[in-house]
């Protein structure tokens, strides 16, 4: 195996008196796309939070190829070419389409200004479907194309590795194959993916692996229908009785 | 071919209130000079406060800032000396302050800046009292009316020049994202501390100017004088009534406000205080968005309509 990409280890945060990540161990190989599982409040968004600077972890610690970014500033990962989407949509009000995109062309990883990065933009809006949009008020735009507006914002930063939170969530199943198609095609460009998801479609059609936490701890990882009919995984999602 | 055609009427434009002084009664240039005191910093509040939406109540602290070093400094040194030692303490100040606070948001950061003027307000007062054991200062300088004038004529292009090669630039996207969204600034590579500590020292660096400037006009000033909150009050809601997502919105603000306080001053000078609350009050809630906003609004749905 070659060196990960992301390499997380023992990873913990705590709020309070709750342990909202526990000794959590992941790595991501260049290329791979992995599925982060499990029951609402588990705390896979905190890992995401932990891995893009968001927040600092208690203990544990997050390499991105090789070098440590546990304690680094968000814009400072971000440039290292880490992007990531938000579990509830955030795309900037005040800017309409292409601006949303300009602002990531602008500040990442070999940034871009002027008419090159407007260029960019464009072509980035085209390639999530938006290329008619451009001029348009991020008001305007439907849930989807805001998810979408949001997915071409953080590929604007020239990522190599990138955090989808619930990005397809709430989509309808005709949108959910647009969008699991487009996922796909990032992969096809050799980008490394972790993904929070809930959509089971959605999870056995892109990862090649997973892992599923409950309560903060990792209860299981591998192949995605090996992970999901492990009697523990079904247990944390729907109680015992169906174990 | 557009741009061109705006350079060359700001330009025009700026020739013609150059020559003010020239015909103006001395009321008139007093008139003037108030206008473009509040032009000068209005504006530089919106350079700051426009796209990130942090709201300042400090403007006064600098401007007093500004003054003060006026009124300590006369005498001693040459003109243009003095107004470099006012802006390198002016800049000093807002770059100590905003790498302290601008880590707060929203009523806090409002709060703190309110603070902040006082603060000064009050070391001053203190030091003067204690160390200098003087309250008041008298300013003698030769420095005229109309030359106060001039030299903010020439502080309000810089902060207009300033202001539109900010919102040219990568700086001025990245404060239109913090407005936004702080939180996606940071995760799409912004440095935002950096973005909004620059400009809070460059909008600081103008009211401190402005402060210096207006300083001769006074003769006598003491701290209460200098650093009277009513200024950064009057400089926020002149900014709102304008609107603040454009650079030049808080003309619209100044021009009516300016004046309608020299009526109020003139004819209701005991109840000045409590027709401004009713003026500030109204304006919030008439046009939040300021008469820009309310314009451009009106003629979008024109727009739409046709």
């Amino acid at each position: 195996m070659s060196a990960p990409m992301l390499d997380v280890s023992g990873l913990t945060r705590r709020f309070g008196g709750l342990v909202a990540v526990d000794d959590i161990s992941l790595s991501l190989q260049p290329g791979e796309i992995m599925g982060l599982l499990g029951p609402n409040g588990s705390g896979k968004s905190t890992v995401l939070n932990l891995i893009s600077g968001a927040l600092r972890p208690d203990r544990g610690s997050v390499r991105f190829n090789g070098g440590d970014i546990s304690r680094a500033a968000p814009h400072h990962i971000a440039r290292l070419g880490v992007a990531r989407t938000f579990q509830l949509v955030r795309v900037l009000p005040s800017l309409n389409c292409r601006e949303n995109v300009l602002a990531g062309v602008a500040f990442g990883r070999d940034a871009l200004w002027g008419q090159a990065a407007e260029q960019r933009a464009d072509a980035l809006l085209a390639r999530v479907g938006l290329a008619t949009r451009a001029a348009t008020a991020t008001t305007e735009l439907t849930y989807i194309d805001q998810k979408r507006l949001e997915l071409a914002r953080a590929l604007a930063l020239d990522p190599q590795l990138l955090l989808l939170d619930e990005w397809l969530a709430g989509l309808n199943p005709t949108e959910l194959q647009e969008g699991i198609a487009l996922v796909r095609s990032l992969r096809g460009e050799g980008m490394t993916i972790l993904l929070v998801e809930h959509v089971m479609d959605a999870i056995r059609s892109l990862c090649d692996r997973c892992v599923v936490m409950n309560a903060g701890r990792k209860i299981a990882e591998g192949a995605p229908d090996a992970v999901l009919a492990e009697a523990e995984v079904i247990r944390a999602y729907l109680g015992d009785d169906d174990a | 071919m557009k741009p061109a055609f705006l350079l060359a009427a700001s330009a025009i434009a700026v020739a013609i209130l150059a020559t003010v002084p020239l015909y103006a009664n001395g009321y008139e240039l007093s008139l003037a000079i108030t206008l473009m005191n509040y032009t000068v910093l209005a504006t530089a509040w919106t350079l700051f406060s426009g796209p990130t939406r942090y709201v300042s109540l400090a403007t006064v602290a600098f401007f007093g800032i500004g003054a003060y070093t006026v009124a300590v400094l006369a005498e001693r040194m040459a003109w243009p000396w003095i107004l470099l030692i006012a802006l390198a303490v002016g800049v000093a100040v807002a770059l100590i302050v905003g790498l302290s606070t601008l880590r707060l948001s929203g009523v806090y950061f409002v709060i703190f800046t309110f603070g902040l003027a006082e603060l000064i307000r009050q070391i001053v007062t203190w030091y003067e009292v204690n160390v200098t054991r003087t309250l008041g200062r008298y300013i003698f300088v030769g420095i005229d009316p109309a030359d106060i004038y001039w030299q903010l004529l020439g502080l309000a292009v810089l902060v207009f020049a300033a202001g539109i090669l900010i919102r040219r630039s990568r700086l001025g996207l990245a404060l239109r994202v913090i407005g936004d969204d702080e939180t996606v600034a940071r995760h799409i590579g912004i440095n935002t501390t950096i973005a909004k500590v620059a400009l809070f020292a460059l909008s600081a660096a103008f009211m401190t100017l402005c402060g210096a400037v207006m300083a001769p006009r006074w003769t006598y000033i003491d701290p209460a004088i200098a650093f009277s909150p009513v200024v950064s009050f009057q400089v926020l809601i002149m900014a709102l009534l304008g609107g603040v997502h454009r650079l030049y919105g808080p003309l619209f603000g100044v021009v009516p406000l300016v004046l309608l306080f020299e009526f109020l001053l003139a004819r209701f000078p005991n109840h000045f205080s409590i027709l401004v609350g009713l003026a500030f009050m109204l304006i919030v809630y008439a046009i939040p968005q300021g008469i820009v906003g309310f314009v451009e609004r009106i003629l979008r749905r024109r727009g739409d309509a046709a």
